[in-house]
């Protein structure tokens, strides 16, 4: 090409600015229901208080322990699994070339619960106490969350061999999912069958997701992870958009695919596995969130995975501090409100016949 | 020579796809690969940027073995524009922006956004630049296609059926745009070809493969009637309009 008749477009500059405008704003966003999610609540902090305290500069006490003891890790949490989540989903439908695709319509979450209540039950590695706001205790958090990955990988694995077949069709995926997610289910059920009350209990708190039940040590393991395999999603944005022009195209481009495809799905996989093993099913989140990312910015990568992680973290994060005030003083699982969201979301994503 | 084969075979699982093939395109020039359907024409192009491992032979880029290169040192000598594209919600920059790739480190530099503005302005695709690429009509989507393949400012391109599925208008336009850029710029072009007379008007050179195998090769002195009976098994006269020959097929049985 001459390069000399070629000017910097200025068309394409402002098109750039917009989507850099959507995500500051994100953050913008993000930030402010941060303070909200830890000011509301059965005490009342005001924000002001809520922004001094994050700055270590809050001079009351019983405010300070709710904030960094309660509140803090609860909404952190939220903003963890939500970013984690919906990178997974968006890399899936990426890499998978199917719009349908998330950690849960995989059946990958499913799993992760499999491997986490394997661990719980068979090997100990965790317990119902009874306590109100923690009532369920990871002893083994290392255990839990290797066994939720390596029944992760098992599904993915399947996952995979599927999407080489070339005639998977985004149905025949999610189908392969729901069988999936029977088959681990079912073995979750198998497990609770010779499991004790306690156990028991543990259990099946962990198929209703719920953010409240991380502590700091979880909360860093998550944090590390996800923002890990951020930046690795980040770094290879340009491979998935050459991916998404077709998989010869990208060869063409120097795109090593299917080495992008596995590598994809074990660290996309890795996040959902971590998420559940210590916060439970989340459903959801992962195929909702790209999805109106991609409606407001596009399918361009560069874009849409720093979208899709801020929409995740805002959207539970929004989602978790509405559980806890609609039956207050109950808490509801968010995994709940979730799916009550993400459900009708799927559906229409279904009639409306998804693009590609 | 920019590319030089030698011997290339390939085989889809044991039966061989292509065995023997040997030829040479120099610098700036157009090379037509024809022949029947399901004769090798694209399996011989996806072996020349290694999309598939060739089972033996060599091939040669401007003197470097293609196979010895990595995917993204290839990406940098030989663009391929496949028969089909998909398509998603990138826009027509966004999706020519991505040719540049196999250029890019961290992120894109002011030269890469000029080297898409230029090619855009090359095909026409200024007033769709921020349209979405699912929005677009074939013909525009194969320009996209092209347009990506020359960002790369590669050495070779290769194109798959450049012309399929697009109106007469579109397939005039994509290959004067291609013999265009091979007569300007450092570059040279193999493409396989189903239409004979558009192949005739736009290369330079000719491949026909018959069973797996180059059968005839050269200028446009090789397409007779004896040989295109010969591979392709139909009867045809080969008439000179304005020194471009046409090829007319006759109706069975009036030859």
């Amino acid at each position: 090409m001459h390069v000399a008749d070629g000017e910097i477009s200025r068309a394409y500059l402002r098109y750039t600015g917009r989507k850099i405008a959507f995500l500051c704003a994100g953050c913008v966003v993000l930030f402010l229901l941060l303070v909200t999610a830890v000011s509301v609540g059965a005490v009342t902090i005001p924000f002001l208080d809520v922004i001094l305290i994050f700055s270590g500069q809050g001079d009351t006490v019983t405010w300070h322990a709710i904030v960094w003891n309660i509140r803090l890790p609860q909404a952190l949490a939220a903003v963890i699994a939500g970013a984690g989540l919906a990178v997974a989903g968006v890399v899936m439908q990426s890499i998978l070339r199917n719009p349908l695709g998330s950690p849960f319509t995989l059946g990958i979450s499913n799993a992760a619960a499999f491997g986490a209540a394997l661990a719980v039950i068979v090997f100990g590695a965790g317990e119902m106490t009874s306590t109100l706001t923690d009532a369920v205790v990871i002893n083994n958090p290392y255990l839990t969350s290797c066994a939720a990955f390596l029944c992760c990988m098992v599904a993915t694995a399947v996952i995979l061999a599927i999407a080489h077949l070339r005639t998977a069709s985004p149905e025949v995926m999610v189908l392969a999912g729901v069988a999936l997610s029977s088959l681990f289910s079912a073995g979750t059920m198998f497990l609770q069958y010779f499991a004790d009350d306690t156990q028991l209990a543990a259990v099946v708190f962990w198929t209703f997701g719920d953010v409240g039940r991380a502590g700091w040590t979880e909360i860093w393991i998550m944090g590390i992870f996800v923002a890990a395999s951020c930046i690795y999603f980040i770094l290879n944005a340009w491979n998935y958009n050459a991916v998404d022009v077709g998989d010869e195209a990208a060869k063409g481009l120097g795109v090593n695919v299917s080495r992008l495809r596995l590598v994809g799905m074990v660290v996309a996989s890795l996040v959902s596995a971590m998420t559940v093993a210590f916060l439970g099913i989340i459903g959801f989140v992962g195929l909702v969130c790209p999805h109106m990312v991609r409606r407001l910015i596009g399918d361009d990568h560069r874009y849409l995975i720093p979208g899709s992680c801020l929409a995740g973290a805002i959207l539970l994060l929004a989602a978790d501090t509405a559980a806890r005030l609609v039956v207050a003083p109950n808490l509801l699982p968010v995994a709940v409100l979730t799916a009550f969201i993400g459900a009708p979301m799927f559906i229409y994503l279904l009639f409306r016949g998804y693009r590609r | 020579m920019i590319l030089s084969v030698d011997g290339l075979a390939f085989d889809y699982r044991s039966t061989p796809a292509l065995s023997d093939v040997r030829f040479a395109l120099g610098r700036n020039e157009v090379l037509s690969i024809l022949g029947p359907n399901g004769v090798g024409k694209t399996t011989l192009l996806k072996c020349i940027n290694t999309i598939l491992t060739p089972k033996n032979g060599a091939i040669l880029i401007d003197g470097r073995e293609v196979l010895a290169l990595n995917r993204v040192e290839i990406a940098r000598e030989i663009g391929y524009v496949p028969q089909r594209c998909e398509t998603g919600r990138l826009t027509v920059f966004d999706a020519i922006l991505l040719g540049r790739r196999p250029h890019i480190r961290w992120n894109i530099s002011e030269n890469d956004l000029k080297v898409v503005d230029a090619a855009i302005r090359r095909l026409n695709l200024e007033a769709l630049s921020l349209r979405y690429i699912d929005e677009i009509s074939g013909g525009e989507l194969q320009k996209v296609s092209v347009a990506r393949a020359f960002v790369q400012e590669p050495r070779l391109l290769l194109l798959d059926e450049p012309t399929s599925s697009l109106d007469l208008k579109n397939q005039l336009d994509i290959l004067r745009i291609v013999r265009e850029a091979v007569r300007e710029q450092p570059v040279s072009a193999v493409m396989t070809m189903h239409d004979l007379n558009l192949a005739l008007r736009y290369s330079d050179g000719f491949i026909f493969l018959k069973e797996g195998t180059i059968f005839a090769a050269g200028g446009s002195e090789v397409v007779t009637p004896a040989m295109l009976r010969e591979v392709y098994g139909v009867h045809v006269i080969v008439e000179r309009h304005k020194g471009i020959p046409v090829v007319i097929p006759l109706e069975e049985g009036s030859g």
